[in-house]
């Protein structure tokens, strides 16, 4: 073929294309939140536009567009612009390294350190909320700027940490090969249990998601990084950070929830049984892809609705003190399975009984884990502190005392 | 058009190149401390682009991840938390500059001797960077042999993937590896013991319960390491 159809107009239409996508349901989700916000707390949300409130979607660019744009007197110009443009463009260029359909022709490019890759292209999103906080030249933005670095760079450790049971497993950076080796076996999700609770919660922290939402908490922060922005740069920060929403669940979906396969041990919607079907096969993978990354959406939702927000001391023992330990555990539990059971590593045909024993192993120490997060403190040290209110008496025990 | 295509990895070579050199330049040149930091962290991603032109794909995807997503956010966080917003005018140019550019030829003569091609360094046997785009986007198999490093030919073609990286680290490297990352994890520790303060008299009495919990804990921890 000619180079140039290969290496540029080809993937060009693929990227657009994927640019589509993503915008797209952006877009709805930014009504499908609300919406079941107001289902989940028994209210309503937009129904007043069309049917619905469909059009709502229609009617916020346009007012965020016809909005005045506010350059603060003392703010940095180059950072105040750059900060809400920076975190799109790694979201963009990691969707293209998203395979969203049978390869070759459903993924713009692909990559052989794929995850690495995109690992490393996510973490660059925090320079925009960093430098957007700075730049502004106002105290409650640059302490949502300041948190937001420290928790991206807590973080990002269990959010690596907890990919590499599914590498050990799959044996390859490809995100086809992982989606390959799942629809073999059985979704990563089951032997990779506990990787998976990591990977949700970390990558919930990554996207500023509540109940880790501590850079725009409006109870301390105003609104956190953002409070000096207004109009469309507003728009591209909440575009961005639900991009990133979108960019992780389309990760996890690929990682842990067989990408855009429905099969299991070699049977079901495999990418052969789909390539038979030609294009028609191609648009039901998609099909299945998007529907897996739309119930992890909800499931972001579903958090916002029910969980309160961290304390920052929280946050900082929940990354460092549980999901990292919890992360290293599970690379060596993974290593020892990996050893122990040679099946693991054999193709198709095979009852996944070796994944669902670490099902099974993995739910236990998630439920462990939970338990022991969520017991509230323990502090033996609270009751020798002279802190603890004086010794009352009850008048008829005086004569006792 | 076909003398482009051809010259494409020579192309983006000193497109790269150019911004490579002329953004580490920038990083000493800037008098505010914050755009320094964001020079470096262009030059970090274009000297990531260069290590994936050379097929070192998994060194520029952890050349990323390390330096442009941990380290340069916590420059960052350093700068804005002392908040200098420039630098005093000074002049740029050290005294020392003639001795300066001295070195650096020096060094730059090194190390070109040693990459270039010669007794030191073997020319790596591969196609041009437009073919191996190509190879990764077809379907390819690695060989991934345990003695990666026995054959020449082996070498090369693992060169820089995640593979090769691997068995050398936990196989033929294994026991350097491993005295690095303890000492960096003492350097971590001292690090952390150097940065600890007491509280004040006043933080004292105002700090939540759970930062006085963890000074409790501190003492007692120094107590034993004490006894």
């Amino acid at each position: 073929m000619n180079p140039w159809m290969l290496f540029f107009i080809w993937p060009v239409i693929k990227f657009l294309i994927a640019i589509t996508i993503v915008l797209t349901i952006v877009a709805a989700m930014t009504w499908v939140e609300r919406r079941t916000l107001g289902f989940m707390q028994a209210r309503l949300g937009p129904n007043r536009v069309g049917p619905a409130g469909l059009f709502q979607i229609i009617a916020d660019p346009i007012k965020l567009m016809l909005k005045e744009d506010i350059l603060p007197a003392s703010a940095e110009k180059v950072a105040y612009f750059l900060g809400p443009m920076i975190p799109l463009l790694p979201a963009f260029v990691v969707f293209c390294l998203i395979p969203y359909g049978p390869p070759p022709a459903f993924a713009v490019t692909r990559v052989n350190v794929g995850l690495l890759l995109i690992m490393a292209l996510t973490s660059t999103a925090v320079y925009g909320i960093i430098l957007g906080g700075w730049a502004s030249n106002n105290k409650y933005s640059l302490m949502g700027g300041l948190r937001s670095a420290a928790q991206m760079v807590s973080y990002e450790v269990p959010f690596g940490l907890s990919v590499v049971g599914v590498l050990m497993l799959c044996g390859s950076f490809d995100l086809v090969k992982i989606v390959q080796y799942q629809e073999r076996h059985v979704w990563n999700l089951l032997p990779q249990l506990v990787g998976a609770f990591i990977f949700f919660v970390s990558m919930n922290a990554e996207s500023n998601r509540v109940p880790f939402d501590l850079p725009e908490a409006e109870s301390e922060l105003v609104a956190g990084y953002h409070t000096e922005y207004s109009g469309m740069k507003f728009a591209f920060f909440m575009l961005a950070e639900y991009a990133s929403m979108l960019v992780n669940s389309c990760l996890m979906a690929t990682l842990y929830l067989g990408g855009w396969t429905f099969s299991i041990a070699g049977y079901g919607l495999t990418t052969a049984a789909l390539s038979k079907l030609g294009l028609l096969g191609g648009l039901i993978g998609a099909a299945i892809f998007f529907a897996k990354v739309m119930a992890l959406m909800l499931v972001y939702v579903w958090f916002r609705a029910t969980f309160p927000r961290f304390r920052f001391d929280q946050l900082m023992d929940l990354g460092w003190k549980w999901m990292i330990p919890l992360a290293l555990g599970n690379i060596f539990v993974t290593g020892i399975l990996v050893l122990a059971m040679p099946n693991l590593k054999i193709d198709a045909g095979i009852y996944p009984y070796g994944e669902l024993l670490m099902a099974v192993v993995g739910a236990a120490i998630i439920a462990l884990t939970l338990f022991l997060v969520t017991r509230g403190p323990r502090r033996p040290a609270a009751a020798a502190r002279p802190t603890e209110p004086p010794k009352v008496i009850h008048a008829s025990r005086v004569s006792e005392a | 058009m076909d003398a482009l295509t051809a010259n494409m990895p020579l192309v983006v070579f000193l497109l790269v190149g150019t911004v490579t050199v002329a953004s580490a330049i920038l990083v000493v040149a800037m008098r505010n401390p914050v755009h320094s930091a964001l020079f470096l962290l262009v030059t970090f991603l274009c000297v990531a682009v260069l290590f994936v032109m050379r097929g070192a794909e998994f060194v520029g995807a952890v050349q990323v991840l390390v330096y442009a997503g941990g380290i340069m956010v916590l420059f960052l966080f350093v700068v804005m938390l002392i908040n200098v917003r420039t630098l005093p005018e000074e002049r740029i140019t050290s005294p020392y500059w003639l001795g300066g550019i001295a070195v650096g030829a020096a060094i730059f003569i090194l190390l070109a001797t040693l990459v270039r091609t010669g007794p030191y360094h073997q020319e790596v046997n591969r196609p041009d960077i437009l073919e191996s785009i190509a190879t990764h986007t077809m379907e390819t198999t690695v060989a991934a042999n345990g003695k990666a490093t026995t054959g020449p030919v082996v070498h090369y073609t693992l060169a820089g993937n995640s593979e090769a990286v691997g068995n050398s680290l936990y196989q033929e490297y294994l026991v350097p590896f491993e005295v690095a990352s303890l000492f960096l994890l003492v350097a971590m520790i001292g690090a952390i013991v150097i940065g600890k303060r007491e509280l004040g008299a006043m933080e004292e009495e105002t700090a939540p319960d759970f930062i006085l919990d963890r000074v409790k804990t501190e003492h007692e921890v120094k107590e034993v390491v004490n006894a």
